[in-house]
């Protein structure tokens, strides 16, 4: 290889390669980090750890936080702030975060503040998070952020103490990726189609040890919100990191968010950012190609995010397995999710619906449930659609457009801003044995409720199920509405 | 962190592909603002015949019998067989909590989730990883041979088999340094203190932006 052809760098080299404080000898790294997200579930024991080592944060004005996980999405029992939680340990990890952010300095969109929301939805709408950084955060779907053309991975709560007291990170560098999906979608067919679609082709741990690029046509094409969906579930096909190139589409969505740069600074930046991209002819690790016209609206029927089909398929078969462990998977699946080998995925009934989660909250998402919903009914046989924006700033545009309107005349119940029902920590959650068509991006054993089963699809397949109570293939849904 | 230098203890299994860490530790315990006290609540939905709740008295729930870690041979195991993929899903570093504090020292599977990987060595937990076919071959063991024992030692990077049989296993130059003298790693990185200043010093020239405080 010539010197020039090995000049040629991915995305994910250009972005390591900037933030790289210092190689050291025995193979480790140091990157520097430029937007620490926090939380409460996973940052108390991290300042528990400063205090107890007598440790400052390096950088406070890096660290931006927010209570996401625990907080009620009910409007009534949100109102009454902090102390109107009623779960106490809830309340007490709510108020800790409170407290930390007090005693540290640190910025805080509190549980009412109009900045307040999911982390991975307030920080590209805010600006908080921009192209080119380094962002990190206790939480497995940080990979969200590198939509905006930025490094941008979870983190265990010993490296939020890490990166508080200095910064930095330890990391070894990951292998390239590449995963270009080409052509063009078929109506009806989103982003989270897309990613589930690809998880299903690569695996689970189809990525580990690599950070992933998304590319090609179909990526191109897609808005933020969109590119943000498929990124945010890179870590469900195992790699910390997802991220897509700047292009202009990414530069018309950043300007004039509250803190982006301005002025002649937005020129500078933007100079910066057009390099932010993979060179033609740099070397992937691996390389895995998709059709876009070849993508159906997907459902999981499993018990893991890899157990996806498309809406017109049958939920698989143990006996069509080879690998004995995989098989084993299978059988255990299909008898948690109460369904069985060769059954039409069109006639799993669903219980509960979850519109909603740091990876289907946005407004282009709850647009897209709305434009299904609207005229409709829920079926009497479904006993809750929940429909949970994403951030203050989301519930406020959606409201502006009349969607709350659109769903609650639907029988849908339109919710605070909160992670809600996509991990259960707080009320929100499935009864044992219940299915749920949702949006979120995880259908482990437990997930939204002891014994919930779940089923993950996109905004407009969710409120599509909501209305028929069992799963349809949106697109024959619109012809049939229309 | 404690140090890991030598161990030897029951090895146990978890025999099933894809664990994920909602599985390891479920939701409801990550609303403690500790780092202990997680041990009771390991694997709780396949330990117990109920749903758990924070601050319940354990001891007093229905046991699933037919669940691995329940049974008597397996009482006090500290070395876990897993399968492919363990730990993947959720970043929450309670999962290593929960495992250390049950008494849990080492973990070896034929693959792991990357942040969790990462995150047992930030605990003095270590997670090794030996072919598939080798890892098979252990549950086949441990399964024919109550109380079966495993010696791992982290210096010679080999685990050894109670037939004296022994498997290399690879680990990291700096997560071993860490882990064999029980090292901070906030304390080593802030000896860098200087190049961490350099860094920003030049950064901050090449790209203000990134320093412009969110108010």
């Amino acid at each position: 290889m010539g010197q020039q052809e090995h000049n040629k760098q991915t995305l994910y080299d250009k972005l390591w390669e900037d933030h790289l404080v210092k190689s050291r000898e025995d193979g480790t790294a140091l990157i520097y980090i430029d937007r620490h997200l926090i939380h409460e579930v996973t940052s108390p024991q991290a300042f528990e750890g400063l205090r107890l080592a007598g440790r400052k944060p390096w950088r406070t004005d890096s660290v931006v936080a927010t209570p996401d996980h625990n907080v009620p999405s009910d409007a009534a029992e949100r109102a009454g702030g902090i102390a109107g939680i009623q779960d106490e340990v809830s309340r007490i990890q709510v108020q800790t975060l409170d407290e930390n952010c007090k005693d540290f300095g640190i910025v805080e969109f509190g549980i009412n503040d109009p900045g307040q929301g999911i982390v991975h939805v307030i920080g590209p709408e805010t600006g908080a998070t921009l192209p080119g950084m380094t962002v990190v955060c206790g939480d497995s779907h940080t990979s969200t952020h590198g939509a905006l053309g930025a490094l941008a991975h979870g983190i265990g709560t010993s490296e939020v103490e890490h990166v508080m007291a200095t910064q930095c990170l330890i990391q070894k560098k990951m292998k390239n990726m590449l995963v270009r999906v080409d052509g063009e979608l078929g109506p009806g067919v989103t982003a989270k189609d897309v990613v589930l679609a690809i998880i299903g082709k690569i695996g689970t741990a189809g990525g580990t040890g690599y950070a992933i690029e998304f590319g090609g046509e179909v990526i191109r094409n897609l808005s933020m919100e969109g590119r943000m969906t498929v990124c945010n579930m890179a870590i469900e096909a195992g790699a910390r990191a997802g991220m897509v190139a700047v292009d202009q589409i990414t530069l018309d969505y950043v300007k004039g968010k509250p803190y982006a740069p301005k002025g002649e600074m937005w020129d500078k930046a933007v100079e910066n950012w057009s390099r932010l991209h993979s060179d033609d002819g740099a070397q992937f690790d691996e390389v895995v190609e998709l059709r876009g016209e070849e993508i159906e609206p997907q459902v999981s029927w499993g018990t893991s995010p890899e157990m996806v089909v498309p809406v017109s398929a049958l939920v698989p078969s143990p006996a069509d397995e080879g690998d004995a462990t995989k098989k084993a998977g299978i059988e255990r699946a299909l008898e948690y999710m109460g369904l069985n080998a060769g059954q039409k995925i069109t006639d799993i009934n669903l219980d509960r619906v979850f519109i909603g989660s740091c990876t289907n909250s946005r407004i282009e998402d709850l647009r897209a449930a709305a434009a299904v919903a609207k005229g409709h009914k829920k079926a009497d046989s479904v006993k809750q659609v929940l429909v949970v924006p994403g951030s203050q700033s989301v519930k406020a545009q959606a409201e502006k457009e009349g969607l709350d309107k659109v769903f609650i005349e639907a029988g849908f119940e339109w919710r605070e801003p909160s992670c809600s029902m996509c991990l259960a920590m707080n009320a929100d959650k499935l009864g044992a044995g219940e299915h749920c068509a949702s949006t979120s991006n995880r259908n482990f054993e437990g997930r939204q409720g002891y014994g919930g089963r779940t089923h993950l699809v996109s905004p407009s397949m969710a409120a599509a199920a909501a209305i028929a109570g069992h799963f349809v293939d949106v697109r024959d849904f619109q012809k049939e509405a229309s | 962190m404690k140090a890991f230098t030598q161990h030897k203890g029951i090895a146990a299994p978890m025999d099933r592909a894809n664990v994920d860490t909602d599985l390891i530790i479920p939701k409801q315990f990550l609303k403690s603002i500790k780092r202990s006290g997680f041990g009771p609540n390991l694997f709780d939905e396949l330990r117990y015949l109920d749903e758990g709740q924070p601050g319940q008295d354990h001891s007093k729930r229905p046991v699933n019998p037919d669940f691995p870690l329940n049974h008597p041979r397996y009482q006090g195991a500290s070395v876990l067989l897993a399968r492919k993929n363990f730990g993947c899903g959720s970043s929450r570093e309670h999962a290593p909590w929960a495992l250390d504090d049950h008494g849990f020292r080492a973990i070896i599977a034929p693959s792991f989730a990357d942040i969790f990987f990462n995150n047992c060595f930030k605990n003095g937990l270590l997670p090794i990883v030996l072919e598939e076919e080798i890892v098979e071959q252990l549950f086949q063991e441990m399964y024919a041979e109550e109380g079966y024992e495993l010696t791992v030692d982290l210096e010679a990077q080999v685990v050894i088999k109670p037939s004296g049989e022994t498997h290399a296993f690879e680990v990291d130059t700096f997560r071993k340094h860490c882990l064999l003298h029980g090292l901070d790693d906030i304390g080593l990185t802030l000896e860098d203190a200087d190049d961490i200043r350099a860094y920003e010093a030049k950064r901050r020239e090449q790209a203000p932006w990134l320093f412009d405080a969110v108010k």
